[in-house]
């Protein structure tokens, strides 16, 4: 099974999708700033070495995996939110047709009311 | 009678009515606001925003007017997360609203007005009355290639069983499981019971709200049967993509929410750290 893609991607897809949903004004946004605060709190600098596995280590590095997890989650809801969306404009965003194709479908047209 | 409809139509198109008309029965409210068709609505506010309102519940504001849930109430979430959430993904509508991509405020709504007025108890019975039908416990015999998929993937073994009836959970397995959901709040088992719908399975929802499996992982375990079947047989894009895409973003939503939820009193502890040292 594929492993989570690492944080750097996650948070650079997280702000491609605001970026995608809310236009140049995407750094103004509440959700940009929490974000930022996230990743930058949780920035892992390196692999846990074996001095860092303290009680102490240990208790952050598990916030960080679900942080990670978590983040992870997010951009799947706005990436297959949006390719969702564009797929159900694609193909079934057409609705009904008018009554004048579905008379013209059988070579029918419909009767013209006086006045 | 024809003033009776009227009204009824006031209240149809008004989410936030500052002041609401004659009051009904709010059970009848409830039935209609849920049952009504509507699913898409011009956008009529330009900005979204929250604030903290009273005991420490965030609110979301379209502009000037504070959200409600479609049962009346205010609309307020406990914590701030998952305020600035529902907040993106209100900002996130174009031209007209599109209820059925907003998840997260569907899972809000049903939390606050709770219509079909469940309670913990029934949720965690009903949670254990699927794990009978999990999905994860339905082997079958052939074709060759996907039994062996699922002895790959499909590697929890709580019980399994290759009939039409469902494989015998022990008593003490279901204990656990209720010891263990008791544990989740009220938001956090509404956002659970959302997931086990979605994937079909409380086995892989358990997987996902304990951080074994991603969202992607545990969709595509959920569509084992079908996945391989479209590698046998090739994928039509309206369709398969429309529904695994679909399914993503709900358990996605859904799984979101159960962490959103259950996690609120562990981040205020963390912040309060910070400040201290």
């Amino acid at each position: 099974m594929a492993a989570l893609l690492p944080p750097l991607r996650v948070c650079r897809g997280i702000l491609k999708e605001l970026r995608t949903m809310q236009g140049p004004k995407y750094k103004l946004s509440p959700a940009y700033s929490y974000i930022m605060d996230q990743f930058r709190k949780n920035k892992a600098s390196s692999p846990p070495t074996a001095s860092q596995l303290t009680v102490t280590g240990e208790m952050y590095c598990r916030a960080q995996q679900e942080a990670h997890h978590d983040s992870h989650t997010y951009l799947c809801l706005l990436a297959s939110s949006r390719t969702h969306l564009a797929l159900h404009k694609l193909y079934h965003g057409k609705g009904d047709r008018s009554r004048e194709e579905v008379a013209g479908l059988v070579g029918l047209r419909l009767p013209t009311q006086p006045g | 009678m024809f003033r009776s409809i009227v009204r009824l139509q006031s209240q149809f198109g008004n989410i936030l009515s500052p002041n609401k008309v004659c009051p009904r029965s709010p059970h009848f409210r409830f039935a209609f606001k849920y049952s009504s068709a509507i699913t898409e609505r011009k956008r009529f506010y330009q900005d979204v925003s929250i604030s903290q309102g009273e005991g420490g519940l965030y609110e979301i504001n379209l502009d000037r007017k504070k959200l409600k849930t479609p049962g009346g109430k205010l609309f307020t979430v406990p914590n701030e997360v998952l305020a600035i959430a529902v907040a993106t993904e209100w900002d996130a509508q174009r031209d007209t609203l599109k209820f059925y991509t907003m998840h997260l405020t569907t899972l809000c709504n049903t939390a606050l007005d709770n219509p079909t007025q469940r309670n913990k108890e029934q949720m965690i019975n009903a949670a254990l009355k699927f794990l009978e039908t999990d999905t994860v416990c339905y082997r079958v015999d052939e074709p060759h290639g996907l039994v062996e998929l699922q002895k790959n993937e499909y590697y929890v073994t709580i019980g399994s069983s290759s009939s039409i009836l469902g494989p015998e959970i022990p008593e003490a397995t279901k204990d656990t499981f209720r010891q263990h959901l008791n544990s989740y709040n009220f938001w956090s088992l509404t956002g659970l019971e959302f997931v086990i719908t979605q994937l079909k399975s409380v086995v892989l929802s358990m997987g996902i709200v304990d951080r074994h499996l991603s969202v992607e992982q545990a969709v595509l375990l959920s569509r084992l049967e079908e996945e391989y079947q479209i590698q046998h047989w090739g994928n039509v894009e309206w369709a398969h993509d429309y529904d695994m895409y679909e399914l993503r973003a709900r358990t996605a939503a859904g799984a979101l929410f159960v962490h959103l939820s259950s996690e609120s009193s562990n981040v205020k502890r963390k912040l309060l750290q910070d400040r201290e040292g």
